[in-house]
């Protein structure tokens, strides 16, 4: 089975980018702010104009 | 950290705008002008309800031959074998991924407030994705196979889609680099997830040893090319087809609302549970199976933990309609949405129960599992991206829905479609599971005629064939809802303006933002290293073991005709109905004989555990029958199994066998350290035909009308006559 071996290093590889990803996540403040972002995804661009394509 | 600013949510929803006006009143030159690509968002809007139609059609076609085998007409290309591969790829990869390219494209240019990285990579992604639809369409019937479930291409085309799905990640990683809006919106990490790991597993799925342009051979042989298998088949529904669609379904859903995501909270923490839970839960495919027992509880332990953030994301889904149940009522779209989690909550309850190794003793290789699948795939994905596209379309074409009455129609023609579905495949797979262990009070099997089950489960057959069709007339007015609704409108590219995404509009103090400002170019560069070595721990083991597998003295490699045969069990896509896996039961030893040990697979290239038993497990069926009970069952399977559901394989004894290749795969197998002689290898067209010549001999002395020494039935016979037969002690003479 030294398949495992490989398998879970690599398991192991995208749970480590995953624990950077969210240090680094929580360091640059996009956490910071949990009320806001639910509710500015419900404001509509400024549309200036429109076109066709 | 800097204590968090109070914001007036009401006033000003931006943050970056807010304090912004702190410093300085706006004008109009801070503002930067740009267009949104929804050109791009159209066509893969327009691909998922082509794709849509055409898979979903397979899989009712594939439903109806379970109910009357002939329904293929004598036709190779239309076996349920080969169009069951076609039927899953269409509605993972060609429906459910144009779904995920169409909603994230549109929403991450949105909530980054930028356009596309790129017009002209957007345009390879989406035509290169297209093309590799395309040739699965032609390779799958045509039997051109890998036959590893839900990766059966094979190696041409999965270049192709690794270097589509690079396409993907430089767009879009491409495009978080350029957002003018600094907070990341929880959809964006559940996209961000799904294309690292997609991108690794099947980088490593995929790894093979080509022998011609269109056959090669799994650099895994057997319970490790299970493993690998089941990892990645595991983690392919889990971020495929879960982890995208939770990014949806928090931006579409508060979208299609106007409400804001119950908790923000709620779905960060289920996010990165989920993504740190989900990578192990593979095993659960294999529960009692050659795989070690360690490995199996592992699987297991972590398929239970994940009910815990798989709710976490329902019931967030759920709570965000709070307040606006009224409309759910009359709003069609909301009542997809409401229909999507609510399956996607009942498929990752029922997920995690199966993955306990009783439950699974009984429900694994059944209808069950069938059933599990399709509550997930109509219900989650497929609820969730008609919901969408319903919302997307009027928008794509600045107009409005054609018609909220076919729409609602859609949904209940769906919901009891699905629900006949589920049910039905619910009661055949507890039954079949019974059935199969059920001893009367002789001890003797009740069921020792396969077929004699069949009427108990002909019934559910019949009842999911018509659910099937229900949901199929609700995807045809769904398709005809949006011709009409794009038909009535003009196609728009919304011009908008925002702020750009200033370092030093960031609050002072925190010197982690100015440090971090490039961090998402950084990000795309770590994923590629984790790929690169996701590749380089799978080769380099690969190349450096010999072979570690507990290896059984007896069990030799394939001869040249068997391994030809096996080749075309494999293209005829015998594994989707026959498993080759006995389980070490007593129902089971019983039913077919020894219970199957790893070192029995170490030269199945790829394995053939198989995941459904449509028809009987055949690992023990070498030696079982006469040569003429194979031909006579090959050629009227009802002639030798009153009743059996298995259509006939005529063309077996009118194509020739072609050995041109046979040479080329002995030597790929002697590169994986198979025992073949150079010898063998020179004599193997030779060694062939030999074995064949005796096996039609053998026949038209039994009686065979036909001689078939050089048709490709003989390969086949060769090999089901050497299944399982390694270990008998005493080989049979043949």
């Amino acid at each position: 089975m030294e398949i495992l071996f490989t398998l879970i290093p690599i398991a192991l590889t995208l749970g480590f980018l995953s624990v950077l990803a969210f240090i680094w996540a929580t360091k640059t403040g996009q956490y910071d702010d949990l009320d806001t972002p639910q509710l500015r995804v419900l404001r509509d661009d400024a549309t200036e104009s429109k076109q066709d394509s | 950290m800097t204590e968090p600013e109070p914001l007036n949510t009401h006033h000003n929803m931006s943050s970056n705008k807010h304090k912004a006006a702190d410093h300085q009143p706006l004008n109009d030159s801070e503002y930067e002008y740009f267009e949104y690509n929804d050109g791009i968002v159209r066509l893969f809007s327009i691909a998922t309800v082509i794709w849509g139609l055409v898979g979903m059609f397979v899989g009712l076609f594939i439903a109806f031959e379970l109910v009357n085998q002939n329904l293929n007409l004598g036709y190779s290309f239309l076996t349920f074998g080969r169009l069951r591969p076609l039927h899953t790829n269409a509605v993972i990869f060609a429906f459910v991924g144009n779904a995920i390219f169409a909603g994230s494209y549109y929403s991450t240019q949105r909530l980054c407030k930028a356009r596309l990285y790129s017009d002209l990579l957007s345009k390879l992604h989406f035509w290169g994705w297209q093309l590799i639809i395309i040739g699965a369409a032609i390779t799958l019937p045509l039997g051109i196979t890998t036959s590893k479930e839900y990766a059966e291409l094979e190696w041409p085309l999965d270049l192709a889609i690794a270097a589509v799905w690079v396409i993907y990640a430089i767009n879009f990683f491409g495009t978080l680099v350029k957002r003018r809006e600094r907070h990341m919106y929880v959809a964006i990490w559940f996209y961000i997830a799904s294309i690292i790991t997609v991108a690794v597993l099947h980088i490593v799925n995929s790894l093979a040893l080509p022998v011609s342009w269109w056959k090669s051979y799994s650099a895994f042989a057997g319970v490790q090319d299970a493993l690998v298998q089941w990892w990645y088949g595991h983690n392919a529904v889990a971020f495929f087809l879960t982890t995208p669609f939770l990014g949806l379904m928090y931006y579409y859903i508060p979208k299609a609302a106007q409400r804001p995501v119950y908790s923000y909270r709620l779905s960060i923490i289920h996010f990165w549970s989920l993504v740190f839970l989900y990578i192990w839960a593979g095993p659960h495919h294999l529960l009692y199976t050659a795989l070690p027992e360690w490995a199996q509880t592992l699987g297991m332990v972590f398929s239970i933990m994940l009910l815990a953030p798989s709710w976490g994301g329902m019931i967030n889904g759920l709570l965000t309609l709070r307040g606006v149940w009224d409309k759910v009522r009359t709003d069609p779209i909301l009542k997809f949405f409401v229909g999507a989690i609510t399956f996607y909550g009942m498929s990752t309850f029922e997920g995690p129960m199966m993955s306990i190794r009783s439950v699974n003793a009984l429900s694994h290789y059944t209808n069950w599992t069938i059933g599990h699948v399709h509550s997930g795939a109509l219900g989650w994905n497929g609820f969730l991206t008609f919901g969408m596209l319903y919302w997307l379309f009027p928008r794509l074409w600045n107009t409005k829905l054609y018609s909220e009455k076919m729409a609602s129609a859609h949904f209940w023609l769906g919901i009891v479609g699905i629900g006949m579905y589920a049910i039905s495949m619910w009661i055949a797979g507890v039954s079949e599971g019974l059935m199969w262990r059920e001893f009367d009070a002789d001890g003797r099997l009740v069921y020792s005629v396969w077929t004699d089950m069949l009427p108990t489960l002909m019934p559910m057959y019949v009842v999911r064939a018509v659910g099937g069709t229900l949901y199929f007339i609700g995807v045809c007015l769904f398709a005809y809802n949006l011709y009409k609704t794009a038909q009535s409108g003009q196609a728009v590219n919304v011009k908008t303006k925002a702020l750009a995404m200033k370092p030093e509009l960031i609050h002072e103090g925190d010197h982690w933002h100015r440090k971090f400002e490039g961090r998402p170019l950084q990000f795309t560069v770590w994923t590629t290293i984790a790929v690169l070595m996701g590749g380089l721990f799978e080769i380099v083991p690969s190349l450096a073991i010999e072979s570690n597998v507990p290896t059984i003295a007896s069990v030799k490699p394939y001869s040249p005709l068997e391994l030809e045969g096996r080749d075309i069990y494999v293209a005829e896509g015998c594994y989707t109905c026959h498993s080759q896996m006995i389980r070490p039961f007593r129902s089971e030893t019983a039913r077919y004989g020894e219970y199957s040990k790893p070192g029995e697979f170490i030269y199945d290239r790829p394995f053939q555990f198989g995941s459904r038993r449509i028809g009987p497990d055949l690992h023990r069926v070498g030696g079982k029958y006469p040569d003429m009970w194979h031909y006579n069952h090959m050629l009227d399977p009802q002639s030798t199994s009153q009743g059996s559901i298995m259509p006939a394989y005529a063309w077996l004894f009118e194509h020739e066998l072609d050995l041109s290749l046979t040479q080329a795969k002995l030597k790929t197998f002697q590169k994986f350290n198979a025992p073949y002689s150079d010898e063998q290898v020179l004599s193997a067209v030779k060694d062939a035909q030999n074995q064949a010549q005796d096996i039609a001999k053998g026949l038209l002395a039994q009686g065979a009308k036909q001689n078939i020494h050089d048709k490709k039935i003989v390969a086949l016979i060769a090999y089901l006559q050497r299944l399982g037969t390694d270990i008998k002690g005493e080989k049979k003479d043949k």
